[in-house]
């Protein structure tokens, strides 16, 4: 159908006309408004000589940050160390997401168990963590860890070189160099092919019916090329083993009690809202649906992840971005707990400089941008499960 | 009906506009602003016992209090016409460029690019300090240097934090930090153990110490890392503001050296030496110079005590911090403090 255009004339009876006009208005406005508040905010700055601009990011920042998944210095600039708070935000929402994920999923299905005892514990489950500050949850996982594991001088030592303290968890780690590296990227390719080659199988066994049977290949495919890149590079294997130093667990990988309490603490609230959107979306799956699968001769465990799952994945998905994103906005409650991440960051770099306007706007420009990321992601992945009509 | 939506639109554009106008405080009446709202508004740390902690029945207490108390004396006449307003480590200079507080009397240490980029003025330092490390006496530890690989629990974005980074490059040695903003938890996660150091200003571990379960439990090492001198703050561009918290400072300082205290000052008030008849408000005018009544610093000492007195109370040997004057001490006596002449 085509919608007849009439010519636009200048008349300001014509509702269209005053549409524009009234959208127009709006967009000066905002703009206006904009525009006064960054003119005040900049002149009333330098009337109280206040640095401004962003030129403090390239100077030394010259705190030290204890966790990193990056090479950084006090030397360092300013605009490292926000990276250094970008990662650890990321990793730590990441992390708190894939574990919220997996408990919640198993809860949320619990609920619905027909067993009472289950169901009842994981009711209780969700309530108890629903109905908590996640605040008061991360003083208590960080008061828990810190005041009842002992001091890293009485450690527990769970395995052989494997230490339980109050400083943290250490085991015992790989001393990394790019022939790892190298190794790493090479697995991690030869998955990919095999994972290309089983869809490829499936296609074909769907579309001709016959079972051509290639599984080695595909095992192949995926053992293959690092195990060569191996031969070829044979990389030394040194372990670096933590030992217990003057004061600290020197050497070995250490997962420090900040970090695990902010993990644990915004996985298990966030696991409780997982739990309840997965039960309402399988709730939202018709009983017929269930007890068709049942008649065909499924077992409980594959009506689930055959029948039930899939389709209630549609319901899923769109609750999940926000539990997502509010996974990734709470990690910002790290600094009440002593996690460096890229707000500690920032108030730090605040502090320093004096400057508190650029800092603030660069971890929201930040914590924006990733959040619509995320969004988009999950917006991409919810339009590949929706259901195709036909 | 559209078109009253959009007139409500404009209108509430044009309210925020004004408000946000508004709040653009003019810098140079500070005096006046005071002055008309009857009390002044000082920017004080949390709970950190000696400074500023409010005491059982709720009366701010504390070296960085009495401060502000001189300063209201010596404007009003009366020590109590204060308002205190506890100020986060991270939000205090904002507190003070915004208007928001008169003065930042909050253990604050005095820096260049402070001084230079922040828009604020310090006045004189009122407490020498430098920065200590407190550890558990059970570690054994005698220096500062041996503590190589220790974990140190710090206060975030302080000079404290760049300072015990660059003491530990100086050093050629390494420290994990362990970086918490609210002090309580500071303390609660040293005490815990999960740190084997506290860093902070000296005079700030002998108050975290004096609160543990049992203080001789922990020393306070004797390296000092830095100089800390910790002074009020006003904002730049006032500067009859600024000479009048720099001259009650200096005039609780000269109280001391002159032998004037909260007892004596009456008989004072009759001494002979010009100096005192100056400072006390007896002869010349002073006070009026700065926009005062001429007993400004009669009231001042009259309502907190001199200098000695005020150190004594609150941080001196009988009180749970037990800090001996040292560095803040009378020039006359091997000290720091040297006020500038009242003439």
């Amino acid at each position: 159908m085509r919608v007849a255009l009439t010519p636009f004339r200048l008349n300001f009876r014509d509702n269209r006309t005053r549409g524009i006009l009234y959208q127009c208005l709006c967009v000066a406005g905002v703009a206006a408004g904009g525009f006064y508040l960054f003119s005040n905010v900049s002149q009333n700055l330098a009337r109280q000589s206040i640095a401004t601009g962003f030129s403090y990011l390239w100077r030394e920042a010259g705190f030290v940050i204890s966790q990193s998944p990056i090479d950084y210095q006090p030397s360092d600039s300013y605009a490292k160390a926000l990276l250094v708070g970008i990662l650890n935000t990321i990793r730590v929402s990441i992390l708190a997401s894939v574990l919220a994920t997996i408990v919640g999923t198993l809860v949320g299905i619990g609920r619905l168990s027909s067993n009472p005892l289950l169901a009842r514990l994981m009711l209780l489950y969700v309530e108890a963590l629903r109905n908590v500050p996640l605040l008061l949850l991360l003083f208590l996982c960080y008061a828990v860890i810190v005041t009842i594991l002992p001091p890293v001088r009485d450690a527990f030592q769970l395995l052989p070189f494997v230490f339980l303290s109050n400083s943290g968890l250490a085991v015992p780690s790989l001393e990394w160099s790019s022939d790892h590296t190298i190794i790493a990227a090479a697995l991690v390719a030869g998955l990919g092919l095999a994972f290309l080659h089983a869809r490829h199988l499936r296609r074909r066994r769907i579309e001709s019916g016959a079972d051509q049977s290639a599984r080695p290949l595909v095992g192949a495919l995926a053992i293959v090329p690092p195990a060569l890149v191996w031969l070829v590079l044979r990389p030394e294997l040194n372990l670096s083993l933590p030992e217990l130093g003057r004061f600290r667990l020197a050497g070995g990988a250490h997962l420090t009690p900040e970090f695990v309490a902010l993990l644990v603490g915004l996985a298990l609230s966030a696991s409780a809202n997982v739990a309840e959107i997965v039960r309402s979306g399988i709730l939202s799956i018709r009983k017929g649906q269930r007890e068709a699968a049942a008649a065909l001769g499924l077992r409980p465990s594959h009506i689930m992840r055959l029948v039930v799952l899939p389709q209630a994945l549609r319901v899923i998905i769109p609750p999940m971005t926000s539990a997502y994103l509010n996974v990734f906005k709470n990690s910002s409650l790290a600094i009440a707990i002593g996690y460096p991440d890229v707000v500690m960051v920032s108030n730090t770099t605040m502090n320093q400089t004096g400057q508190a306007i650029e800092p603030i706007a660069l971890f929201m420009l930040v914590y924006l941008s990733l959040s619509i990321a995320i969004s988009l992601f999950m917006n991409w992945y919810n339009a590949r499960v929706a259901l195709r009509e036909r | 009906m559209k078109s009253t939506w959009v007139k409500r639109f404009v209108f509430a554009l044009l309210a925020a506009c004004a408000v946000l106008g508004a709040t653009a405080a003019s810098a140079q009446q500070t005096l006046e602003t005071v002055k008309k709202r009857g009390k002044l508004v000082c920017g004080v740390s949390m709970n950190v016992a000696g400074f500023a902690y409010a005491d059982n029945k709720g009366v701010m207490q504390g070296f960085d209090a009495d401060v502000c108390r001189a300063v209201a004396a010596a404007v009003f006449g009366a020590p109590d016409k204060v308002d205190f307003v506890l100020t986060n480590i991270n939000t205090r200079f904002q507190a003070l460029q915004s208007g928001e507080i008169d003065i930042l009397s909050r253990q604050t240490t005095m820096t260049f690019s402070r001084e230079a980029s922040l828009g604020l003025d310090f006045g004189p330092t009122v407490f020498y300090d430098g920065q200590g490390i407190m550890v558990p006496a059970k570690l054994g530890v005698a220096s500062a240097k041996e503590l190589n690989d220790a974990a140190i629990c710090i206060l975030p974005g302080t000079t404290t934090l760049q300072n015990l980074a660059d003491f530990f490059r100086a050093n050629n040695g390494k420290f994990e930090s362990v970086v918490f903003e609210n002090p309580d938890e500071l303390r609660n996660t040293f005490f815990s153990g999960r740190c084997d150091a506290l860093s902070s200003d000296r005079s700030d571990l002998a108050s975290i110490r004096a609160v543990a379960k049992n203080p001789a439990d922990y020393v306070i090492l004797p390296d000092t890392i830095s100089k800390e001198p910790l002074a009020p703050a006003v904002r730049q561009g006032d500067d009859n503001w600024r000479d009048i918290v720099s001259f009650t400072a200096y005039g609780i300082i000269a109280a001391e050296e002159k032998g004037i205290t909260q007892a004596n000052i009456d008989e004072m008030a009759k001494s002979e030496d010009p100096e005192i008849q100056r400072m006390l408000g007896v002869t010349g005018d002073l006070g009026p110079m700065l926009g005062l009544d001429n007993k400004w610093l009669y009231n001042a000492v009259k309502g907190v005590g001199n200098y000695g007195e005020m150190f004594e109370r609150n941080l001196g040997e009988k009180t749970a911090l037990g800090l001996t004057r040292g560095p803040n001490n009378q020039w006359t006596n091997g000290g720091l403090l040297y006020a500038a002449p009242f003439r």
